[in-house]
């Protein structure tokens, strides 16, 4: 690709997540595909560098889960269990315990459901968990709000990243909050943080990236589209072009208009 | 006795955890597990002692988000 960042401009950029340098800000997930081959593909052909997984049930005999994680394994991508679906801190706990186990890793994406509709994060019981979690040794990926207040206790309790929603899971909103969203950016400039959750488009991804967050997390706005892997590819490059104008340094917008060509030399016709 | 496996209630005749996952057919499949909502470890399903109207869940890798 022509517009592909240097590799000072990379280093430069490189956002560190628990010491882990990830080739690609795109991390993405594995729920929903229409096959195993066409999630697959978008992995490979986006080089998304996370790849989310969870821990489900399994039925007696079944080994469902097995042929699925030699898919994952054979990716070569980091791993990000994630505790989605649970309600309390004690469930969440309990669900990163197992997933630590069978997918060896530390990594967890922590998620606290508080409310049914929107999928909220219960901000109460998510401090609770990562507490326990963070003092047992996991490295924690919140799934959080843009509020201020709580990523100060996510913090403080141990998390070294955090994750604020775009807007809530599944519904393509894209950056419902920009200001807090900023807010958050701006209060914890050295903090690594990911967009996740709420993207539907790929120019919503690069305004994540332009805004400087270090990376975006989704799964349904690829999953659910009509071709997955060819919209797995455009959420890559605009990955990689919000962040690249995020090196760039912007231009300040402004309220009055200035022209871009110059006046001068302009030919006088009245 | 009969305890739920997975939310079935499920009759076994075996006492440890490792034993009842032979018993109900997980043999080496690769599963976590928890008992009464605690995570038990591989290390430590063979000394796991599970008694009537216990809640045994087994999980595995899946799709997430």
């Amino acid at each position: 690709m022509r517009w592909k960042l240097s590799r000072r401009d990379k280093e430069d950029d490189m956002s560190s997540f628990y010491g882990v340098e990830l080739p690609t800000a795109f991390m993405l997930g594995t729920a929903n595909y229409p096959s195993p081959a066409i999630l697959d593909a978008a992995f490979r052909q986006s080089a998304a560098s996370v790849a989310t997984v969870s821990v489900r049930r399994e039925a007696a005999g079944a080994r469902a889960g097995e042929g699925f994680w030699r898919l994952i394994r054979e990716l070569g991508v980091q791993v990000l269990p994630n505790t989605a679906g649970c309600h309390s801190a004690s469930e969440a706990v309990t669900t990163a315990q197992m997933a630590r186990e069978l997918f060896e890793t530390d990594w967890i994406k922590l998620e606290v459901i508080g409310h049914s509709d929107s999928l909220q994060p219960d901000p109460f019981g998510l401090v609770e968990a990562a507490t326990i979690l963070c003092r047992d040794g996991f490295k924690v990926f919140p799934y959080t709000t843009e509020d201020l207040v709580l990523a100060e206790r996510l913090l403080d309790a141990g998390c070294e990243v955090l994750m604020p929603w775009g807007a809530p899971i599944g519904t393509g909103l894209g950056l419902i909050n920009p200001y807090g969203l900023r807010s958050l950016r701006a209060q914890y400039p050295d903090v690594p943080m990911v967009i996740d959750a709420g993207l539907g488009l790929p120019s919503q991804a690069a305004q994540a990236m332009e805004m400087g967050f270090d990376a975006v997390l989704l799964n349904t706005a690829v999953a659910k589209a009509g071709d997955p892997v060819a919209m797995a590819c455009a959420f890559a490059k605009a990955i990689e072009a919000g962040q690249l104008a995020k090196t760039a340094d912007p231009m300040e917008p402004r309220d009055m208009a200035a022209p871009s060509t110059p006046l001068i030399g302009k030919a006088f016709l009245q | 006795m009969k305890i739920s496996i997975n939310g079935v209630a499920t009759e076994v005749a075996a006492r440890s955890l490792e034993a009842i996952l032979q018993e109900n057919g997980y043999g080496d499949s690769r599963v976590a597990t928890a008992v009464n909502g605690n995570f038990v470890p591989v290390s430590q399903r063979a000394s796991c002692q599970i008694e009537a109207g216990d809640a045994v869940e087994i999980v595995a890798p899946r799709q997430g988000g």
